[in-house]
C-alpha cells in the first residue's frame, strides 16, 4: 500500500433514520462516528439544530465540548440555498449571496474548513461568495452529485469560476453517487414491493449497465413495453444514477476538498453493493488525495417501509471497508 | 420518504374549547431530511375516514406559533425543525367519536434542488378518546 494522507470521516447525514426517531441525538452521533475511528464530522446543521440558523452560544459551546470529549474534529458543513424560498420567484443573487456569506459564518463558529455548496447554487453566487470563504478561511466546495457530470454544462460553468478565482478557496466536493455501476439493489427492490413488473425490473438493471448513455429513454420505453406506473418511477430513477470512470477525479485533484462517500447497502461482505470503492480508492491514492472519506449513507428511505433501519452498523461495515482499502490494521497506530 | 414516521402514533385528538369540541388534530413529523423554512410547506392536508378538510379550515403549529396555511405562504423567519413534531388542526365541529378512525396526513414541500415539489402521505389507524 502506497503512503497517503486520506483521512476517514462520517457526514451526519448518514445517521439520518436514528435523528429522526430520537434513537440518537447530536452528542451520540457524535459517539458513533469517534467508536470506528470515523472522527472527521461533517455536519448538516439543518439537521442537527433546530434552532438554525440562530445557534446559541450554549450550543455552539457544547458542540465544541463534544469534539474534545470525543476526540473528532469538525469538518464539513453542508448547506442549502432555498432558491425557492418565495412561491412566486427565485432568490436575487444578491440574497443567494447574503445565504451562503449567513453559511461561510456559521460554519467558521462551528469550526469546519469545507462547505459543501449544494448543486443548484448558481455559480455566479459562488463566485460573489469567494472573497468572504478566504476571509473567514472556509472552503466551498461544489458538490458534483449524480446526475451532473464532471463535463456538463452547469459543472463547467463552476469550473470556469473556480478555475478563474483560483484563491484556494473554490473547488469540487465529489460524491461517490457518480460512480455507480449497478443499480442499487435496494431500489429495485422497493420498486418490486411497490407493484413494480420484475422482468421489467430485470430489463431496466441490464440496460443501466450496458448503455448508461441512454437513460433519458428508459421512461417512454418502458412505457411501450407495458410498465405500470411503478415501473416507470424506476425508469426514472435509473437516469439519475451515473456510472462514470472513477479516474476523472484525477483531473480535478487540486480541487478536490471533500469527498461524500455516498452509499447504499453495504453487503454482508462488507463491500458497496454498486459502487466500486476499490478503484476509488486507488485513484484517491494515486491522486494524493489529502482529504477526508465522509460516510454518506442514503440506503434508509429505500428500506424503512419493511424493516427497522440500523445507520449505525451501515457506517460501521464502510469503514471496516475503508480501513481495509486504506491499508489501516487495528494493530497499526492511529494516523496522525 | 420517512413516509411512515409521518403521523405520530397516538396522537390523534378531538380539540375541546370551552366545553365544545371545536376541532381535530394530530402530531407531524416532517417529510424531510433537514428542517425547512416555513414559505416552503405548501400545504399540509388530513382525511379522515374519508372525509378530506379543506385548506381553509386546516392550521399549522410548531413551538407555540400558528400559522393558518395561506399566511404561511410569506413565512421566512421561522422554520419546521427536522426533529419538532407540528401539530395539524383542522376546525370540525362534529366530534370524532371515540375509538378508531383511518387518518391521512398529506405534506407538500416545495424544494428547491428538486423540479416539482415532493407528495408524501401517511396512513394510519389512529384511537381517539371520546370528546
Amino acid at each position: 500500500m502506497p503512503d497517503h494522507k486520506i483521512k476517514r470521516g462520517v457526514s451526519f447525514y448518514s445517521y439520518q433514520e436514528e435523528y429522526f426517531l430520537g434513537k440518537l441525538d447530536l452528542e451520540g452521533c457524535i459517539a458513533e462516528a469517534a467508536k470506528i475511528g470515523a472522527n472527521g464530522i461533517e455536519v448538516i446543521p439543518e439537521q442537527s439544530f433546530d434552532s438554525f440558523p440562530h445557534l446559541s452560544a450554549a450550543e455552539l459551546e457544547a458542540w465544541h465540548g463534544y469534539m474534545s470529549k470525543y476526540g473528532t474534529t469538525p469538518v464539513a458543513y453542508d448547506l442549502f440555498l432555498d432558491r425557492k424560498r418565495y412561491k412566486n420567484r427565485l432568490l436575487t443573487l444578491e440574497e443567494g449571496v447574503e445565504s451562503v456569506v449567513r453559511d461561510i459564518k456559521l460554519a467558521s463558529k462551528l469550526g469546519c474548513s469545507v462547505i459543501r455548496v449544494i448543486i443548484n447554487t448558481p455559480a455566479e453566487v459562488v463566485e460573489k461568495a469567494a472573497p468572504y470563504a478566504l476571509e473567514y478561511g472556509v472552503k466551498l466546495a461544489v458538490e458534483i452529485h449524480s446526475p451532473m457530470r464532471y463535463d456538463h454544462r452547469w459543472v463547467n460553468e463552476h469550473l470556469e469560476v473556480i478555475h478563474r478565482v483560483d484563491n484556494g478557496f473554490l473547488g469540487l466536493l465529489p460524491d461517490m453517487g457518480t460512480f455507480v455501476a449497478r443499480l442499487p439493489r435496494v431500489i429495485t427492490q422497493r420498486a418490486l414491493r411497490e407493484g413494480a413488473t420484475p422482468a421489467l425490473v430485470e430489463y431496466i438493471e441490464k440496460i443501466y449497465q450496458e448503455q448508461p448513455t441512454d437513460l433519458h429513454t428508459l421512461a417512454p420505453e418502458i412505457a411501450w413495453r407495458g410498465g405500470n406506473p411503478a415501473d416507470l418511477t424506476l425508469a426514472g430513477e435509473a437516469a439519475w444514477y451515473n456510472n462514470l470512470d472513477p479516474r476523472v477525479l484525477l483531473d480535478h485533484m487540486p480541487y478536490i476538498f471533500h469527498i461524500q462517500a455516498k452509499f447504499y447497502e453495504m453487503t454482508d461482505d462488507l463491500v458497496e453493493y454498486s459502487i466500486p470503492y476499490d478503484k476509488i480508492v486507488d485513484v484517491l491514492v494515486e491522486g494524493g488525495y489529502d482529504g477526508y472519506l465522509s460516510s454518506e449513507y442514503e440506503g434508509n428511505r429505500h428500506i424503512q417501509d419493511v424493516q427497522e433501519v440500523d445507520s449505525i452498523e451501515q457506517v460501521r461495515r464502510q469503514h471496516e471497508m475503508f480501513k481495509r482499502l486504506l491499508g489501516e490494521s487495528d494493530t497499526a497506530e492511529k494516523k496522525v | 420518504m420517512f413516509d411512515k414516521y409521518l403521523i405520530v402514533d397516538g396522537s390523534g385528538r378531538n380539540v375541546v374549547d370551552d366545553g365544545k369540541v371545536v376541532g381535530f388534530e394530530v402530531d407531524a413529523r416532517i417529510a424531510y431530511y433537514r428542517g425547512l423554512g416555513l414559505s416552503m410547506v405548501e400545504d399540509v392536508s388530513l382525511t379522515v375516514d374519508g372525509v378530506t378538510f379543506a385548506r381553509e379550515d386546516t392550521t399549522f403549529s410548531v413551538h407555540g406559533n400558528t400559522y393558518r396555511l395561506d399566511d404561511m405562504e410569506q413565512v421566512v423567519d421561522d422554520r419546521w425543525g427536522f426533529s419538532e413534531k407540528a401539530t395539524i388542526r383542522v376546525s370540525t365541529p362534529e366530534p370524532l367519536s371515540a375509538g378508531e378512525h383511518t387518518v391521512t396526513l398529506s405534506e407538500r414541500l416545495r424544494i428547491s434542488y428538486i423540479p416539482m415539489p415532493t407528495v408524501t402521505r401517511d396512513t394510519k389507524i389512529l384511537t381517539v378518546a371520546g370528546a
